[in-house]
Order: C-alpha cells, then structure tokens, then sequence
C-alpha cells in the first residue's frame, strides 16, 4: 500500500492517520521488526523506520538513547534496509526516516533503489531541504519514491510553497521549535501551522496530506492533533516503552497497547 | 605598522570582501558547503545573512567592531620574528602572528565580537556556542559579558575534564557551561547540542559557531571576522621584509584562523599556502584529526566538506592530544582549496607538535597553545622546505596558559614533582 493511499482510507473512515517511529535495530535487529509489527497490530496505519545515525542533532534524548544503542548493537545499512523488508510486508507502508550523510555516503541512487527493492515507500529528512535535496528528488522520481521534507513554526510562506512543492507522499510538519521527544502539551502554534501549510497546498491545487510530529505522546494529544492535521506522527513515546520496559514481551505488550490508545484517540478527534 | 594605518585595515578586512564570488549567494565554495540544516532554522539562517549583509555595509557597525578589536581585544596583534626557533627551521625566517596577545588570548575573540555585535543588532539576548579547547568558549563568554548577552556553553565532558581551567574562566565570566556526556564527549558532540539547543530557542538565541564551519552564511561569515588576521600580517611582513612571505602556515581543526591568515593571501600566487591538521598518533594508526589528509566526502553539521566516517556515513570519532583540532569535519572553504590545489593541508603528530611546543617555549620565551604548535611544527618542516632565504609566516593562533597540565603530563613534569615530594617525605 502507498503512503496516499493509507492517507485516503483513514481519511474515508473519517479519522487522521497513525504513523509511528522507530529506529532500526533498537531494542536489536531483530526485536525492532518485532515493536514496528506491534505497532502495527495495535493500529499504526504507516511506519517510519528510523535509521540510526552517530550525529542525530534533530533528536532529544530519549531517541539519541535509542539510536545509540542500535549503533553499539552493530546495526548496519543490511540490517535497515531488511527491517524495512520485514515491516513492509506487514502490509503497513513503510517509509525511512534518516539524516543525509548514510544516504549521500552510499550514493543517492544506489540508496533510492535498494530501498525500493526492500519494499520501502520513500524516505523522510530532517536535515534536507528542497534546496540541497535536488539528486534525491531525481532519485525518487527514478524510483517512483515518497519524498517527505518538513515544514516548521518558523517557516515563511514562501518556504513552505518551496517545501510542499517537493513533497511526495505528506507533508511533515514540526509542531514545534525544539528536538524530538514527548511533550505534555502539544504547541499552540501547531494547529496554525497545519492551517497555513493547507492554505499554500490549496493555492498549488495539491491536496497532499499533512502529518503532524514532535512532541506527541498520548491517546488524548492524538485526538487533539487529530482534530485538526491528516495525520498523527508518535516516536518516543514507543521508544520509551521499549527502555522501561522488563523484558522485551513486557516491551511488545507496552507498545501495542499505546498504538492501540494513539489509534483510539485519532478516532476521537473528528 | 602604525595604529592608524591598523585602523583602516580592521575596517577593510570586513568590507574588502563584499562581494565575493565565493562563496555563492547559496553558500557554496565549489561543490561544497552550502546549508543542510533543518527547516526549523532556515528562517534564522536568512535573517542572520541577511543581518550580516547589511551589518558590514552599515559604517556605524563597522566602527563600533573596530573600536571593540582596537581598544577591547588589542588589535592589531604583533609580528614577531622567531629567531632562535628559526634556527630549526633550515635557515627560513620565521614570522610569528601573535593572535595569542588578543585578549582571551587567541583568535576566536575576532569572530566573537562580531557575532555579539551581530546578536543585539538582531535584538536576541542570548547566545550560544560550542568549544573544544575552550577558547571559543572562553571569548563567547567575554564578548557576552561585555554586551550583556546571557551566554550558554556547551563543552564535550572529555574536554571540560583536559581544559578545566578555561572551564572555571568560562563560569566566572557569567556564562553557563554544560558538559556534553554523549557521542564522543569531544567538539563534535558538543555542536550537536548546541544545535538542538537553537533549534528550540531561535527566536531570541543566536549561536555563535567558532569556527569557519557549519551551514551558510557561517563560513562566509566567521572568515570575514577572522580575515583580518591575514589583512594584518600582509601589511605587517611587507614592512618587515619588503615582500611577501614565500609561505603561510596555519594549524586547522574546523579551519577558522587558518582561513583568517590564509584569505588577504589568495590572491598572491607566489604564496604557500600550508594547513596542518592534527595526525594525533598518525594518519595511518586511525587515530587522528586530519580531516583533508584521510578523510571523504560528506555532510556533517550543516555542510558538505570532507569529514572523517565510515563506510556507511558514520562518523569516526577523532583523536587529537589538542582539544581545538578534535573534530572530524572542516570548514568547506578549505575543502574547497585543498580541491582546487590552492592550499596544501598535511598531518603534523601529537609528538611532532609537542616538540615544537616545547622548542618555541625555550627558544623564544612563548608558550603557544597546543593547537598553534602543529603549525609551529609545519613551519619548521616549510622552512627545511624553503631553505636559505626563505620567509615563513606562522599563525600563532592563542597561548598555551590552558595547555599546561597537558604539557605538564606529557613531558613528565607532573611526575618529576610527586618523585620530590615522595623524596621529601621519606
């Protein structure tokens, strides 16, 4: 399944869609298949697969943490790229969520094509901008790829027309001025910015979707959220089951369970 | 040179270079640098290019940093030839550039007082900053008390426990120093907090990168507080010597007082221009900081420069005994002329720079930082080089006061004293 189609089909439910993160080999290799096909199972509409990265300056500690421990772990690009093989043929669409330099250090085409052949859906960049991101463009044009580039609070209108003009898939817009992590209450300026980002895709005549991420950790903030953006976007809530949790089952369990309450809550905000 | 004749040159270093064909309006040196950086900075990244633009146009600005490097940091800074240490160095005239008499003793106060000025002229209150060694660190915290700017620091654990000195000064001087406990707990590490710190502040916080590093404008920027260096030194060799130098020699982490002494120089193509990086136990053990000698392509905080990763675009942690070259990226602009062939960059070891240190403290009666004594070495090495007749220019780039128990542990001294003191008290 697509990114747009998923998109569309929690849309015709009348509901935002749920997209979690989590990065390759956190807990291990094998165990994040296992939490992304719980996360699935407890209702994530799509997946981002995060791969882990030594300077990850988006990212506030609990993901850090995470991304760390895959890396101690030996986590390699192999080992991503089958992770993404193994979630995707969960039936979820799966996307990967990375810094630049892996792709760049691997060659841009080379990246764009085995991730195809890995059944991946497109990738997802926090530090790449329509700007510098021209060889990738091509790359998932090639390869018929979702591009998602994000947008922020802090963004100009002329910006976010640059931006949503050059994504594929949905529009990845920051809910805050900050890094990743759970927050207790989701920015006021949130709601404006999915307001605006709308206002620039109509005046393209695009209808692209608009996911809202960072900062978002319970069923209640997903319904808020929900209330207003296409699509709700949870990392290091799972995360932080995963890291309190006593074994990894224990972990499964947690992990189910808030995809389930995160997927009851997207139902409630309309 | 005279003090009038210096007052015209701090002007002109800032304003000579507008504009430039390099870098591009996009901040690209070649196929290098340019911005990859979150959106959540991007509005930040155009007001402070903005900002910057106008600033060094505007004569009031240019002034006021005038007034702050002549009368606050001591500008311009002396030419002083080495001769006793030139008598190493193959028979070349050695001609120290002596960043490390600024106050806060080294170069990084040039790109700071600007930055600051640039900070309240942009209305933000705070600032942040990165530092290896500590000196950036160290002239943030200065130029913040100065403005009264609230300033923030933020220092890899490793390097806070091998720099506690310029730690204590950073704090005494009103400023917060964090310790950064995760990655490498060096430099690189230390940037990426400072990173997500403005990503979460950018509204009334600037931060201010040390080096000629990270996502335009800042490599444009930082080497056009620093180009001064060079402006300087040119005037003041030609007065000297009635030449140019045949040489210019400079130490390079993230490359900013190198660019500085390099830049006025590019110009002239009779001139050398030699970087050294720092080889720590030698390119070939792994072990090491030479960015442009062993290191690829890539991005790495905000740029596309060379930088030390693996195979699959992780980067290495790096090696350097000098806390300041311990970093494995470098500014793209010196990417750009190692490219292009017009600068030539080498790897000077731990051992090679700590002998030079200790040659310029007994021959000359200066103790330069551990970061300036890689390019101490390279000097000696580019006067073997050049020979008789030969006349290198060095950046002395800050003073050793911070290295001492560095030094003090590598040359035994540390344990020469406990040896006397177990004798005095048998």
């Amino acid at each position: 399944m697509s990114v747009a189609r998923a998109y569309e089909r929690a849309a015709a439910e009348g509901r935002a869609a749920l997209v979690g993160y989590l990065p390759a080999g956190f807990p291990s290799i094998e165990g994040s298949v296992r939490a992304a096909t719980a996360m699935v199972e407890g209702g994530c509409d799509i997946i981002e697969i995060g791969l882990p990265y030594t300077d990850p300056l988006m990212d506030g500690p609990t993901i850090q943490d995470a991304v760390h421990r895959a890396l101690v772990g030996g986590v390699r690009l192999a080992d991503v790229f089958r992770t993404v093989e193994a979630v995707a043929a969960t039936g979820a669409p799966t996307l990967v969520m990375t810094y630049y330099n892996p792709v760049d250090r691997y060659g841009v085409g080379a990246f764009a094509r085995d991730l195809k052949s890995a059944g991946g859906v497109g990738l997802i960049t926090p530090d790449l901008t329509p700007e510098e991101g021209g060889e990738w463009i091509a790359a998932a044009d090639e390869h018929d790829l979702d591009r998602v580039f994000l947008v922020a609070l802090s963004s100009t209108d002329e910006r976010l027309e640059t931006i949503t003009g050059a994504c594929r898939g949905f529009v990845y817009a920051a809910s805050l001025m900050g890094v990743t992590g759970a927050r207790s209450a989701v920015d006021t300026g949130a709601a404006r910015l999915v307001e605006r980002t709308r206002a620039v895709l109509e005046k393209q005549g695009d209808d692209l979707p608009v996911g809202l991420g960072l900062g978002v950790g319970t069923g209640a903030q997903a319904a808020e959220v929900a209330g207003f953006a296409d699509g709700v976007i949870v990392g290091s809530a799972f995360i932080r089951r995963l890291l309190d949790a006593p074994s990894e089952r224990a972990g499964l369990d947690a992990v189910r369970s808030l995809a389930a309450e995160l997927a009851e809550g997207v139902r409630q905000g309309r | 040179m005279t003090i009038d004749a210096a007052r015209g040159a701090l002007s002109g270093a800032l304003t000579d270079a507008v504009p430039t064909a390099i870098p591009t309006s996009t901040g690209h040196f070649g196929r290098f640098g340019g911005r990859f950086a979150p959106e959540a900075l991007m509005a930040a990244l155009d007001e402070l290019t903005t900002e910057f633009e106008a600033a060094r146009q505007d004569p009031a600005f240019v002034a006021e940093l005038d007034d702050l490097l002549a009368n606050y940091a001591g500008r311009p800074s002396l030419l002083t030839e080495a001769k006793r240490f030139a008598e190493h160095a193959g028979g070349a005239r050695i001609l120290l550039k002596r960043e490390d008499l600024n106050h806060t003793g080294s170069h990084k106060i040039n790109n700071v007082l600007g930055q600051a000025l640039l900070t309240r002229r942009m209305g933000k209150r705070r600032v942040i900053a990165e530092t290896g060694a500590g000196q950036h660190g160290v002239a943030t915290a200065t130029a913040a008390a100065l403005l009264g700017l609230e300033c923030t620091v933020y220092m890899g654990e490793v390097d806070t426990e091998r720099q506690a000195l310029n730690v204590a000064r950073m704090r005494m001087l009103g400023a917060q120093v964090i310790p950064v406990k995760t990655g490498s707990r060096t430099l690189k590490d230390a940037c990426n907090e400072a990173f997500r710190d403005w990503v979460a502040t950018v509204d009334d916080t600037h931060y201010c990168i040390g080096s000629v590093m990270g996502p335009h404008p800042f490599p444009m920027m930082v080497r056009d507080f620093q180009r001064i260096i060079g402006v300087e030194a040119r005037a003041q060799v030609l007065e000297l010597t009635g030449r140019l130098p045949d040489a210019v020699v400079a130490c390079v982490g993230g490359g900013s007082n190198a660019i500085g002494i390099f830049h006025a120089f590019i110009p002239d193509e009779s001139v050398r221009l030699c970087g050294f990086e720092a080889g720590g136990d030698g390119v070939a053990t792994g072990r090491h900081a030479a960015t442009l000698v062993g290191g690829s392509l890539g991005v790495i905080h905000g740029m596309r420069t060379y930088l030390l990763q693996d195979d699959e675009g992780q980067t290495l942690e790096s090696h350097s005994i000098s806390a300041g070259l311990d970093y494995p990226g470098v500014g793209p602009e010196h990417s750009w002329l190692y490219d292009t062939g017009r600068a030539t960059y080498r790897e000077i070891t731990d051992a090679e720079a700590m002998d030079a240190f200790a040659l310029l403290c007994r021959t000359e009666g200066i103790i330069p930082a551990i970061e300036s004594a890689h390019a101490l070495a390279g000097a000696l090495k580019v006067g073997r080089e050049l020979g008789e007749g030969g006349t290198v220019l060095v950046s002395l780039s800050g003073r050793g006061d911070k290295d001492m128990h560095t030094a003090a542990t590598w040359f035994g001294l540390v344990g020469e004293n406990e040896n006397e003191d177990e004798g005095a008290a048998r």
